[in-house]
């Protein structure tokens, strides 16, 4: 008997193999990337249906909320040619598609249910109605995690300087009001109050 | 009850016991988002007519007054006008995505109300995570604004969603950091304890509500949050996204009819989105200000929509007031001063919990 | 709510260099070109002040733990992040006047430096997966940004796009196989994961396959046969200041990471990946060494030459366990130990010579640019071929005493035809680091414009130069120290 959330889980997969698919069989690259959020979406759905709400929220609310508008943003301005950037297909595919085999039937062996299967690694128990996944996520991060946490902020913060490092310029030329300035202006600076001797000749 | 309860049963009995129960979930569901919706929408295109008359009133001009008496009857004759409307494709766009660009720019607007609490434990969906459900939902809108550009194959509409995308990923951060603060000092992520937390402290419980409500010790950030709310609702004076002195109308300009109406109720089911929000969390919820014999006896949704009324309006003044930021000074105003300030006040707060003067125990 | 205070204690060196770097961060951005001493010496001062408290730190006995057991404090991470700390320092003071002659002496030269060795420090003291690929990124993200710094340069941006590129394939790589490891023991802590092995009930299918993964990753950033295609394009292309900084700290974290990940964690399974790495050694000793000769460019030969030594240090680590016993373990992992602070000490003095030769407008690149420069300047000539002496293994050099305990190790492991290889490569290697050396002393200098060199570096490359030879003298306190330090472990 299938239940509801199995139903829903199948359609979120379908849903979520189906927009995978077309992420990368897409020939416009804006299709591909509304794919992508569309995959980002329903990935998060599913996540939901773990009652993993937490990280469903973060990856609609990072991933899809400012990663992808970003790389919209860029894919829009680009103008990618995807016929010439697939002219190397075809003489790369027997290759790629020998490595890939053997990758997929290696990871099938070793990830296959005999290792990793339900009966090997049972899921969790059921946490309970007051279980807040939000909760125990902050709590291990300040606690056990804090180390990582603080480090990945440092990651962070690195790759904050090293954006600016790269790519800010300084343009001589540009010209720029300093609105303190402008405000703290004294007459004195803009108006140059001359005594000129009335002219008394004529 | 007795009513709902003998529906249920029916559609148990007739689709057998589990299905009948998700079934009758759903409806009820669907019946509850109705509820929400609809006034919802009413108001949408109620405040498009209180926004021109009070903008009329400011400006010394009467604002419409022809349709039915005292031009109350003017957003059904503007939604009629709309609905009656050829809704034009414009050549070489993406039919498709030009199509669901205005409803992707609802959605999320009007998803967002899931969480929102209207009184006490009157809330469609009552989750541990609701803040961040919200922000996830505003952060969404700004999809609508970027299809929009780009489906519509035109420049201007191209310059808008630009400007647009830039501007909401921007002002979302310091929107963020801004819930952040709200959410340490009523340490929880629920809408409705934000709401009842504020209702703690010492004013409280002299009776002066209003002294206790957030918006009083975190002021910077009420004001942090509620301007970049404006920014994010592309509101004036942030309303470069659809500057008419520049780019026309954004990324609206090629649409007509009823998906020309359905940007414009985004919008403002966005507005009244920021102020709802605001109203709940720095302002107290469906809390009265003071309790005291009148204040009391008005329901506690009718506060919420008083509030929520006062801060639109506020909106509106807004628009009637100020000219139109510069687009640099919109950055520089959310980058630079914005999210420096969110995250010192941030780490203020912090060290104000810390010390045996908090307030928020 | 109760938040348990970790023992911060261990850490104190890692809190004092991010506070620190942060604090450098802000004062630039005060500072104008003029100014820009100020960070520099701010930067040094926070390099002796991590010193110094790492060496107050190195005077508590045995192993600490803290951060819920994902920080680990013993000695080997002591005496390895005192050589990272000199490494760096020895780097920005050569560094300086080459970077400042092509305006790319900004704050974010120092203040990347600094977080790429707080990236270090971490992966050096990390006994958690969690942290060391943290650390791993850290650092890496650092070295990426710093080999671009040079933004107008089409070769340094396609170098450090190549390193990205495959720095992120390799760390996907390292990820994939912690999680297989993750998978079949059910634990990210080293220690923790050794203990479960040993127990032995885990699934060998799945940890090797993990093993694979992780011993890919770790090859990459050590830069060996085959993981090695990155180094000679990215230390071709980065700035040679840069070069000069990926080649010397970074090489001890690696050497760490590979540390920690398969002695600390991985220990029972040192059958299986003892047989890698062998495999590992010899081709980079092959591949490397001969590559080399075919050089033009002096940083492309360098990098080849990395290679080999890379190769050379696996040989140590290759050789710990025999037949399941691992009595002499400590010696063969205290002769890589050993190895890879003597290759950084001499990398350093190498590729300090070529910004020694480089100047504002010119780069000392190719290997002609060393023709004659004993006539120019006989005391640096004199460095360089202690350095090439040293990277060739020539007594009384200590690079000679770095091979000879490796080798020694793997002989009285029983592999001697892995000894004889490797002695028979760096015969192979020993010519072009001779033919440097013959440049020097018996050609005539193609260029004659006198050697512009600052105070501070021509003190410390003298220093860096001396140290090679009294090492090469008296060797015996360094080994004895690295040979404590792994048996702290």
């Amino acid at each position: 008997m299938i239940n509801f959330e199995m139903a829903v889980f199948y359609l979120f997969a379908a849903i979520l193999v189906f927009a995978a698919v077309r992420v990368i069989t897409a020939r416009n690259p804006v299709h591909s990337a509304l794919f992508l959020v569309l995959s980002f979406f329903t990935a998060a759905g599913i996540w939901m249906l773990l009652r993993a709400e937490f990280l469903a929220i973060a990856l609609v609310l990072v991933y899809v909320g400012a990663v992808m508008v970003l790389f919209l943003f860029v894919v829009m301005m680009l103008d990618i040619n995807l016929d010439r950037l697939k002219e190397g297909f075809w003489s790369y595919l027997p290759l790629g598609a020998t490595i890939a085999f053997l990758v997929v039937v290696e990871m099938v062996l070793v990830l296959g249910g005999r290792y990793f299967g339900l009966q090997a690694l049972p899921a969790p128990a059921d946490p309970g109605a007051n279980y807040s996944n939000t909760r125990e996520l902050g709590l291990l991060l300040y606690t056990d995690y804090v180390y990582p946490f603080e480090l990945a902020a440092v990651v962070l913060l690195v790759a904050i300087i090293a954006a600016i490092a790269l790519t800010m310029r300084k343009r001589k030329d540009t010209k720029y009001q300093n609105p303190s300035q402008q405000v703290a202006v004294k007459r004195g600076d803009r108006v140059r109050m001359v005594s000129m001797p009335s002219d008394k000749g004529g | 009850m007795e009513l709902v309860q003998a529906f249920q049963g029916l559609l148990q009995s007739g689709l057998g016991g589990l299905w009948g129960g998700y079934v009758f979930t759903v409806i009820k569901t669907l019946i509850l988002i109705i509820c929400i919706v609809l006034p919802l929408l009413l108001s949408v295109a109620y405040l498009t007519l209180w926004e021109r008359k009070f903008i009329g009133w400011m400006q010394i001009r009467l604002g419409p007054n022809r349709v039915g008496p005292l031009g109350l009857l003017q957003p059904i004759a503007d939604a009629i006008k709309a609905l009656v409307k050829e809704l034009i494709i414009p050549a070489g766009s993406n039919k498709f995505l030009f199509v669901v660009a205005p409803a992707m720019a609802l959605a999320p607007a009007l998803a967002a109300w899931a969480v929102v609490p209207f009184g006490p434990g009157v809330v469609l969906a009552d989750v541990n995570a609701g803040i961040l459900y919200l922000m996830a939902m505003t952060s969404l809108g700004v999809y609508g604004v970027i299809i929009a550009g780009w489906a519509s194959n035109s420049k201007y509409a191209f310059l808008g969603s630009m400007r647009s995308a830039a501007q909401i990923v921007a002002y979302e951060i310091a929107m963020g950091f801004a819930l952040v603060c709200v959410l340490m000092v009523s340490h929880s992520l629920n809408l409705s304890e934000i709401v009842n937390g504020q209702a703690k402290g010492y004013f409280a419980e002299q009776g002066i509500n209003i002294l206790s409500w957030n918006w009083l010790p975190l002021f910077p950030m009420v004001l942090v949050y509620f301007i970049s709310g404006v920014a994010e609702t592309n509101r004036s004076p942030f309303d470069v996204v659809e500057g008419e002195s520049e780019i026309v109308a954004g990324h609206m300009i090629e649409y007509s009819g009823m998906a020309f109406a359905t940007f414009f109720m985004a919008e403002y089911a966005n507005m009244i989105l920021i102020s709802t929000l605001t109203a709940i969390m720095f302002f107290g919820g469906w809390a009265a200000p003071v309790e005291m014999a009148p204040f009391t006896m008005i329901p506690p949704f009718l506060w919420l929509f008083i509030k929520m009324f006062f801060i639109v309006t506020i909106i509106l003044w807004l628009r009637a007031t100020f000219p139109r930021y510069r687009y640099d000074q919109i950055m520089r105003l959310g980058w630079k001063v914005f999210i420096p300030l969110t995250i010192v006040w941030l780490v203020l707060i912090g060290a104000w919990m810390q010390t045996p003067w908090n307030i928020w125990k | 709510m109760n938040f348990p205070m970790p023992n911060l204690l261990p850490a104190y060196a890692e809190i004092f260099l991010l506070t620190m770097t942060c604090i450098v961060l802000v004062v630039d951005l005060f500072l104008d070109d003029q100014r820009r001493y100020v960070t520099y010496v701010l930067s040094l001062l926070t390099l002796a002040g991590c010193a110094f408290f790492t060496i107050g730190i190195g005077s508590i006995p045995g192993p600490t733990y803290t951060f819920n057991n994902m920080f680990v404090s013993d000695l080997m991470a002591n005496v390895l992040k005192l050589a990272s700390y000199i490494a760096v320092a020895v780097n920005m003071v050569y560094s300086r006047s080459y970077m400042a002659d092509r305006g790319m002496l900004r704050g974010e030269y120092f203040s990347l430096s600094l977080f790429a060795m707080l990236g270090m420090m971490v992966m050096i003291s990390s006994n958690h997966f969690l942290t060391l690929y943290m650390g791993l990124e850290l650092m890496s993200l650092c070295l990426y940004a710093m080999v671009a710094l040079n933004r107008d340069s089409a070769t340094s941006t396609e170098a450090a796009m190549k390193y990205f590129v495959l720095g992120a394939l390799a760390s996907g790589l390292l990820l994939y196989g912690m999680s297989m490891i993750y998978g079949a023991t059910g634990s990210l802590e080293m220690r923790n994961i050794a203990k479960i092995l040993e127990v032995g009930s885990t699934n060998r299918v799945v940890l090797v396959f993990g093993l694979v993964f992780v011993v890919a990753g770790v090859a990459f950033k050590l830069g060996v046969v085959p993981f090695h295609m990155w180094i000679p394009d990215v230390y071709q292309g980065a700035p040679s200041a840069v070069t000069l900084f990926i080649a010397s700290a970074p090489k001890l974290a690696a050497f760490a990471m590979a540390m920690r990940l398969l002695v600390n964690g991985l220990i029972p399974l040192a059958i299986d990946w003892q047989q890698m790495l062998t495999l590992l050694a010899v081709l980079s000793m092959a591949l490397g060494n001969l590559a080399a000769i075919a050089q033009s460019n002096i940083k492309r030969m360098l990098a080849y030459s990395t290679i080999s030594h890379m190769g050379f240090l696996l040989l140590g680590m290759a050789t710990g366990v025999v037949d399941g016993n691992w009595l002499s373990a400590a010696e063969a992992y205290s002769a890589s130990m050993f190895y890879a602070i003597v290759y950084t000490l001499t990398t350093l003095a190498a590729f300090g010579s070529v910004l020694l030769l480089s100047r504002a407008g010119f780069e000392a690149e190719n290997i002609e640019d060393y023709k004659g420069l004993n006539r120019r300047s006989p005391w640096f000539a004199f460095i360089v071929l202690v350095t090439m002496f040293s990277l060739a293994g020539i007594p009384p050099t200590v690079g000679f005493y770095a091979k000879l305990s490796v080798l020694q190790s793997a002989v009285s492991a029983g592999q001697v035809w892995l000894a004889v290889v490797a002695v028979l490569f760096s015969l192979i290697g020993a010519f072009y680091y001779l033919r440097i050396v013959k440049l020097m002393y018996f050609d005539d200098p193609v260029d004659t414009a006198p050697l512009a060199v600052r105070l501070d570096m021509s003190v410390l490359l003298s220093a860096n130069g001396v140290a090679i030879l009294l090492l090469g003298i008296m060797p015996q306190q360094l080994m004895e120290l690295c040979f404590v330090a792994i048996k702290s472990l």
